[in-house]
């Protein structure tokens, strides 16, 4: 049953290919629905993998395929082999069931776009890097997914590329990932240098073997290659501009695939990590850093899908403090909950858009609710569930997380709960200012530059959309409601997901303290009143007024000005440096040297012309002497 | 008396001199395309003598090698002569110094 894992990528792959082939002849929408079975076929390829992974026990439940040989170099040999173990398994099951939604909703989303095959085809391959990235055996494998993703989403991103945003977003995308990427290739060199093998297993069976010091730089480049991927601070301004792309593409990227990649790989160390304590604790600062900035950052946006991008930056910084704090199940509880709320909230902002003829400014919406009740619903419930309100999913895997970061130092704890307070609050505004208060919009068609769609031009009537989009939502809401049944607390018998994934991962290093029942207990309280209370915050102020200046400082806005100081420092620079070449390096060190030899060849010339007169006999009478002298000179030195 | 392969490398040395000083004291541009045909002839003489010293064919393949140079140079000095002659007449090799640097 195991031997189904070859399937989960290789069909998504193939269809891809069979859609750039044929896919223009088949039009919209059936390319969609090949696509979207495609991806439908590789969530029931995980589901039979997981079903044969179940059928065997504890460390037995890691099943390697083999399928050639990729690179024999000498004693460097890489397997292209895909390994299927609870954890990856877990993410297959999660990122091709959510992609599928996805697809789904794309068919009527992207409805009269004139790229329609080729939407899918990206979408498609995306799915596919995804899946190779999580069910490679080797961190080669996993690196091919990791730049398949990256370059598809490129595609995804500058999609609508008539658009000098979309296009600039997606080359951000790019550039800001081949950055961080130098970091994976970094760890992968100094993997094979101190183990000689880039294989998970042998990784993990010879990490005890190698110096510490190496270990910790080898789970911290691969941090630096997550950071760019999971979108963590510094780097994290490309996934804010990457809204620029069609909104599914977005939920693909925020939900499913791309950022939890860098989550993942961390995870996958994890036997690593948990040996390396120092990277660890790296990795629990940058993740605070991050959750903490981007949720300030996330309360201050205008746009419906800025705010989701910010969230989604916060709660990738959650996931990595849970990695960071030995806490390995909370993230990966996180990350699939997370990819069923984020989703959720994605769509649903693309319903919004798309009923609002795309619209996406918050403070030209108001009062949907009564118009697209079904929207408004999901959109709730993604509120509750990012914020982490009793029952809703997010509130057991944040509070496992938090639950980790309490058990290693208080201050992560504390920083993490003021954070949750913000997520709730933000959520809240995107939420009142959208379907609650006043009416801000005209039914009166705005005419946009560079709208491509077929409704662009018609009169706003925002309406709920069709089912091939309301019904991922409202399944995505279900998931979003009950998704925390994957890891209870209550009692161990319930902690379904640690047990499943307990052969995957390394040992944490113990806790500093281990919190007893009684403070769980108080420590979900003290979660669920931070949620209800920012959501309480955000109703009494947004739902009213959809003007408070004072409450959107512009640093927050530009989200404190990250991408400025990179602007300053690393493109001014940059610039400074082209211009120095251009006027001085180019005319007087490389003109200088290329003048220079002709100096010397016109020189020379001018001394030697004299010589040359032009007379026949006078030239062969030099020749006629040279070979004398030569022979002589040959003669002299034979001895003779 | 048997001719010894010393002999023939005399002759070509006797030869290749009179080439030699013919080009350099001449003026008459054809006597001196003719004195370098001699020199060629002189040399290849030389390399059919050590080829037979040392019992190798070397050498005598390098004589068809010389030959159609020489056949080569022919040609090409012939026709740079005949069009030199076709623009002035008599020409002497001191009053074609054009080619002065």
């Amino acid at each position: 049953m195991e031997h189904a894992v070859i399937f989960i990528p290789i069909i998504p792959l193939v269809s891809a290919l069979f859609l750039i082939s044929f896919g223009k002849k088949l039009g919209e929408p059936l390319s969609g629905w090949i696509a979207t079975l495609a991806v439908g076929g590789s969530f029931v390829a995980s589901v039979i993998t997981w079903i044969g992974v179940l059928g065997s026990h504890g460390i037995d439940r890691t099943f390697i395929q083999h399928l050639f040989t990729w690179l024999p170099v000498g004693s460097f040999q890489v397997q292209m082999a895909f390994q299927a173990d609870p954890l990856s398994v877990t993410m297959a099951l999660f990122v091709s069931g959510v992609s599928t939604l996805i697809h789904l909703y794309s068919i009527e989303y992207m409805h009269g776009d004139k790229d329609f095959p080729k939407f899918f085809i990206y979408l498609n391959l995306f799915v596919a890097s995804m899946l190779i990235l999580v069910l490679g055996a080797n961190l080669l494998i996993t690196f091919l997914g990791w730049e398949g993703v990256g370059v598809c989403s490129y595609f995804l991103i500058s999609f609508w590329f008539e658009r000098p945003k979309a296009a600039t977003a997606g080359k951000k995308a790019m550039i800001v990932n081949r950055i961080a990427d130098v970091g994976f290739l970094m760890a992968m060199f100094l993997a094979f240098q101190s183990i000689g093998s880039l294989n998970y297993s042998n990784l993990i069976s010879a990490a005890p073997h190698i110096s510490h010091t190496t270990l910790t730089a080898i789970v911290v480049l691969a941090f630096v290659g997550a950071m760019g991927k999971s979108a963590q601070f510094p780097l994290f301004g490309w996934l804010a501009d990457a809204m620029e792309g069609p909104t599914p593409v977005s939920a693909l990227i925020h939900a499913a695939t791309m950022v939890t990649a860098g989550v993942f790989l961390m995870v996958r160390l994890s036997p690593l990590l948990a040996l390396a304590p120092g990277a660890a604790h790296f990795i629990t600062i940058i993740g605070i850093i991050t959750a903490f900035v981007a949720a300030a950052a996330g309360t201050s946006q205008n746009d419906i899908k800025k705010v989701l991008a910010y969230s989604t930056v916060s709660q990738l910084g959650y996931m990595f403090i849970g990695v960071g704090s030995g806490a390995y199940v909370a993230a990966i509880f996180l990350m699939v909950t997370h990819a069923f709320y984020k989703a959720l909230l994605f769509l649903s902002a693309g319903s919004v858009i798309h009923g609002m003829n795309d619209e996406q400014d918050l403070k030209a919406m108001g009062a949907l609710r009564a118009l697209m009740p079904m929207t408004a619903l999901a959109f709730f419930v993604g509120w509750m569930a990012i914020a982490g309100v009793p029952p809703f999913a997010g509130f057991f895997s944040k509070g496992d997380v938090l639950l980790g970061a309490y058990q290693q130092n208080i201050f992560i704890w504390l920083a993490g709960v003021i954070t949750a307070g913000l997520t709730s609050y933000y959520m809240g505004r995107e939420f009142c200012l959208a379907f609650l208060g006043k009416r801000r919009w005209e039914e009166k068609p705005k005419v946009k530059k560079a709208a491509r769609s077929s409704h662009a031009a018609k009169e706003v009537h925002p309406h709920d959309p069709g089912f091939k989009m309301l019904g991922p939502i409202l399944l995505l809401a279900g998931l979003a409601v009950i998704g925390g049944l994957l890891n209870l607390p209550f009692a161990s018998s319930l902690k379904v997901l640690e047990h499943w994934l307990a052969p995957s991962l390394g040992i944490a290093p113990t806790p500093l303290h281990a919190a007893s029942s009684s403070v769980q207990w108080v420590l979900a309280v003290v979660d669920a009143i931070v949620a209800l209370g920012g959501g309480y915050i955000a109703f009494a102020i947004w739902s009213k007024k959809s003007k408070h200046p004072e409450l959107e400082p512009v640093f927050l806005q530009s989200a404190w000005y990250i991408d400025a100081t990179g602007n300053a420092v690393v493109a001014k620079s940059g610039t400074r440096l082209a211009e120095i070449s251009a006027d001085v390096i180019e005319p007087v060190v490389i003109d200088g040297a290329v003048v220079g030899v002709v100096n010397i060849a016109k020189f020379v010339g001018v001394g030697l012309h004299k010589i040359a007169s032009g007379f026949v006999r006078r030239e062969a009478l030099v020749i006629a002497g040279g070979t004398v002298i030569l022979l002589l000179a040959v003669g002299i030195r034979g001895g003779w | 008396m048997t001719v010894s392969v010393s002999w023939y490398v005399i002759l070509g040395a006797i030869l290749f001199t009179i080439g030699v000083v013919g080009l350099l004291v001449r003026r008459n541009v054809l006597i001196m395309l003719m004195c370098i045909e001699l020199m060629l002839n002189a040399s290849n003489l030389t390399f059919v003598s050590f080829a037979r010293q040392h019992q190798d064919v070397g050498g005598q393949a390098d004589v068809f090698f010389v030959l159609v140079v020489a056949a080569a140079e022919v040609v090409v000095g012939l026709a740079i002569i005949v069009s030199i002659f076709r623009k002035r007449l008599g020409a002497t090799a001191d009053d074609l110094s054009s080619m002065k640097g």
